[in-house]
């Protein structure tokens, strides 16, 4: 076992070749088509503003008026040079940059906005989108790092959207009962894993199918959230449904930063707590042992019991951590965004948050940017609304939908899930 | 530390996988657990493992009674294992996969990777190999995911070692590599039990050999036996180890495969310029160590994967391009690798797996009904000339045999007019007597003038079954040689190197 150790070099190494996807340029040229025929078939007269200032800046930016159609024309030549570089990449058998791509959106959305806000005699508020950008992304974020969590010990999470329920729900009547939010976020955080909890009974240890249980989970979390609504909080709203929210917390300092400041400093506790979870699950998951545990029941479960580690043990952990962190993207609904609890008004966002986890690979600051992203596309309709673009609502409330389709659809790229993501672990 | 099993009994549901079996492994020795596919020798070691808790009988440890509840107690108290599927997460590196499950954390909760790179590195240095710790094991070869296998047994201070059909996946040389690192570690005062059905490992390494049939202990047997013996003791009946055929008498069909390539999903061009001609009446043995090509090549000779380039061209018809019924249509048989997955439909009986490729029309479907009489009575003909044993052609194919499954699969494809058979694998975890039969209805299909295409990853079987065989390394052809050809050389080329000589490159 000496001298042969390193057996002979082999004189044949695998073959590469890059396998270049035709998507991205395909897609740039269209979106770009699509945008010049919108503004050529519908030009619009005036100029626009865009409002970079807000109260409390330590400097005052003047406010940026940019003539409409012109510049978006203008966006539409970048778009199309950009269009052309990609291309021109992939003739060259090579993949287009992610530069490429980003630069292409923020030219076609900034001419959008041109476009949109054309003539109108409101300012287009830039700070005010990024505030929302945030703020809508808090349940979406947590419903994702979620996700994540329950994803890589191996448990598909469908039952994210019954969470968020479940937590805005419970973090109403906590809220309301104590006058304290941080107790209705408490109670959220149960809620939870309260519901995490039914599912790893049924997913992990009786290894009924997890997508399955995922769907039974939300439907029974709307039923019986619209049920105790009408019945219990309607009757004593007073009592029961009107919440003691967080209030917005600015940061010293920072807060005071132009256009950026107020958007990201000047939030609730629980955009904080956005800020720091991110960072935390990532260490959590790919520094410690508990993630590195984790991740190994993910992929090779078996692999995993044959070290010691118990398999449902630590499913359970990641089910019901996941649960928690969920729970607190549900408190978002009642104790922050709003004071009382409708039915079924998380409207689906735990199923963006699932679009979220696919969309960032599986890797908790992918999928919280994924959220972001998602987060964006819903600040966008309601800025759209302020400027009274002439666009019909209907399609505004589509965005974050079609955005998320595009997103999973096109863009994802090459993305791997756990090897064993779904699978029940059955010991032969 | 001495191991000792004593009257150890498994059962699953009526079936007796482990029956009184008594054991006893010296430290200092290399025991060879000997015994056909399912024999229960894989069985008994997970028991010993703690992954099955045995029905009756006790595991003892340096004369003590053990318990063990799971597979981290077996490994507390001193066993370490390398099981046949390796247990090793792809995604992780070599350092992570050593550590997992008995983790060092510095302070803060941060794991200590480095203390882990260390140890990969101290044990890897005693046995005189190199491994990157963080490589991540999907990268590697699977000889060296094997030595972190070992390294990881290792680094839990294993006494007590466990191989199970630690060979299979190794090209010739990396086997004796690896009977060297056994040695090494049996003369470290190791107890070491080596589970095999390969007589000519079991010969060489072996300080004693206990044979197992169905679940029990068959006997002792010692390394200088010879093998018709062993064998027999194995399968428990006189058995025909060579390959009964004469020279091949050439037909008219012909199978030309010419600068083949197939690409992953990921860029890997998995078979590079593949060329071959098969001529009617003769077999060509397609080996290498799995996970070279092999599948793929195929799958793209049938049309289940789409060919980035080349040409099969059969009887003057190309067949890149065309969908797989069509194919399958043009007189191709086809056995797939993996019989559970892609040769049988496990929850449907015999008789309807025995007529799946045949939903198309007469005689099973008429006017878009299926005709039970004659599906039942050519079901009742198939098996009994392929002597599958069933209770019946209603039963489940999944309740059969592996041997039985994939004579089902054989008879199925050679029932109809064959142009061309390709087999893959075709008799991977089949005993011995049905490798005999499944040998036996290849040579015939060849004698009937037909082109035979057949994987192995097995050199014995190779040799036996084949007129030529085609090596295949890192999906492109090393060589394609007479199956005369020397062992030696035969691994070599199965590592990758070119014969000197030259080669009759059909």
């Amino acid at each position: 076992m000496t001298a042969t150790t390193n057996a002979p070099a082999a004189p044949v190494e695998v073959r590469h070749v890059t396998v270049v996807s035709r998507k991205a340029p395909i897609a740039l040229a269209s979106f770009t088509a699509l945008f010049a025929l919108l503004i050529a078939l519908a030009p619009r007269e005036g100029s626009t503003n865009f409002r970079l200032a807000s109260d409390g800046d330590f400097v005052t930016l003047p406010a940026l008026v940019v003539p409409g159609t012109a510049t978006a024309w203008v966006c539409v030549v970048v778009a199309a040079v950009l269009t052309a570089v990609a291309f021109a990449y992939v003739r060259a058998q090579r993949k287009v940059p992610l530069w490429v791509s980003a630069v292409f959106a923020f030219a076609l959305l900034f001419g959008f906005l041109a476009w949109a806000g054309a003539g109108s005699a409101r300012d287009f508020p830039v700070s005010t989108l990024i505030f929302n950008t945030v703020l809508l992304a808090v349940p979406l974020v947590f419903g994702s790092l979620g996700g994540v969590i329950g994803e890589r010990a191996g448990v598909v999470n469908i039952a994210i959207e019954g969470q968020l329920l479940a937590g805005a729900f419970t973090a109403a009547i906590a809220s309301s009962l104590t006058d304290s939010a941080w107790a209705g976020l408490f109670a959220a955080m149960v809620a939870g894993v309260t519901v995490a909890a039914v599912l790893g009974v049924f997913a992990i240890t009786y290894k009924v199918d997890q997508i399955i249980v995922g769907v039974v989970l939300n439907v029974l979390v709307i039923g019986l959230t619209s049920f105790f609504y009408s019945e219990v909080l309607v009757p004593s709203a007073e009592r029961l449904n009107s919440t003691t929210r967080f209030g917005p917390t600015p940061i010293p300092v920072l807060s005071g930063i132009p256009i950026i400041g107020p958007a990201l400093f000047n939030q609730t506790v629980v955009v904080y707590i956005m800020y720091l979870a991110v960072p935390a699950v990532w260490f959590a998951l790919f520094r410690t042992r508990w993630g590195l545990r984790l991740r190994a029941v993910g992929e090779h479960p078996q692999a995993a019991d044959t070290v010691g580690i118990k398999v449902e043990r630590m499913r359970y952990a990641g089910v019901l951590v996941a649960g928690a962190v969920v729970g607190i993207g549900g408190a978002f609904y009642t104790i922050v965004s709003v004071s009382s609890f409708n039915k079924e008004m998380t409207a689906g966002a735990g199923f963006i948050a699932l679009a979220a986890v696919i969309f960032g690979k599986w890797h908790p600051v992918r999928a919280a940017l994924a959220g972001l992203l998602f987060g964006g596309a819903s600040a966008l309709r309601n800025a759209l609304d302020i400027v009274g673009a002439p666009v019909p609502s209907q399609f505004m409330l589509m965005l974050p939908y079609v955005v998320t389709i595009l997103a999973v659809a096109g863009f994802v790229g090459q993305s791997r899930a756990p090897a064993a993501d779904g699978q029940p672990y059955i010991k032969e | 530390m001495k191991l000792e099993l004593r009257g150890i009994t498994k059962r699953f549901g009526t079936l007796v996988a482990n029956d009184q079996i008594s054991l006893t492994v010296e430290p200092g020795e290399i025991h060879c657990l000997l015994g056909e596919n399912g024999a229960g020798k894989s069985t008994l070691m997970n028991v010993l493992y703690g992954l099955y808790t045995a029905d009756e009988g006790e595991v003892l440890l340096d004369g003590e009674v053990q318990h063990f509840r799971g597979p981290g107690d077996a490994m507390a108290a001193g066993i370490g294992m390398v099981h046949q599927h390796f247990m090793l997460i792809p995604v992780f590196t070599v350092a992570e996969n050593v550590m997992l499950g008995h983790e060092t954390t510095l302070p803060g909760g941060r794991l200590d990777l480095d203390a882990a790179r260390t140890k990969v590195n101290e044990i890897a240095r005693r046995f005189g190999f190199q491994v990157d710790p963080d490589a991540l094991i999907e990268d590697l070869p699977v000889g060296v995911q094997q030595r972190v296998e070992i390294i990881k047994a290792l680094s839990r201070d294993a006494k007590i070692l466990v191989f199970d059909e630690p060979t299979a996946v190794l090209t010739p040389q990396e086997t004796d590599e690896f009977m060297q690192i056994m040695r090494q570690l049996r003369d470290e005062g190791a107890a070491i039990v080596f589970i095999t059905h390969k007589l000519r490992e079991v010969r060489e390494v072996a300080d004693r050999i206990t044979v197992i049939r169905r679940g029990q202990v068959v006997g002792e047997a010692t390394a200088d036996q010879p093998d018709t013996e062993l064998a027999a003791m194995m399968v428990g009946r006189a058995v025909e180890l060579t390959v009964q055929k004469s020279a091949p008498k050439y037909g008219a069909n012909s199978l030309v495969v010419q600068d083949l390539e197939v690409t992953d999903p990921s860029g890997i061009v998995v078979v590079d310029g593949v060329s071959f001609t098969v001529r009617g009446g003769e077999v060509l043995v397609v080996a290498g160590v799995q996970g070279n090509g092999q599948t793929e090549l195929t799958e793209a000779l049938v049309g289940l994967q789409k060919a980035s380039g080349g040409s099969v061209v059969l009887d003057g018809q190309e067949m890149v391009g065309r969908p797989v019924a069509e194919v399958l249509g043009a007189g191709v048989g086809f056995v797939p690798e993996d019989r559970s997955t892609d040769g049988l439909v496990g929850e449907f009986t015999v008789a309807e797996n025995l007529m799946l490729d045949r939903r198309g029309g007469p005689p099973f479907v008429k006017a878009g009904m299926l005709q039970l009489g004659p599906r039942d009575s050519f079901a009742r003909d198939a098996v009994e000339e392929f002597d599958i044993r069933t209770q019946g052609i209603g039963e489940q194919v999944s309740r059969l045999s592996g041997g039985n499954q994939q004579k089902v699969v054989l008879a199925r494809e050679l029932s109809r007019e064959l142009r061309l058979l390709v087999a893959a694998q075709p008799t991977r975890g089949v005993d011995v007597g049905s490798i005999e039969f499944i040998h036996k209805r290849i040579v015939e299909t060849r004698d009937a003038g037909v082109p035979v295409v057949v994987v192995s990853t097995e050199l014995d079987e190779a040799v036996a079954l084949g007129d030529r065989i085609l090596v295949m390394y890192r999906g492109r052809v090393v060589g394609i040689v007479p199956s005369t050809t020397p062992r030696d050389e035969l691994g070599l080329m199965m590592a990758g190197i070119t014969p000197q000589k030259g080669s009759d490159v059909a």
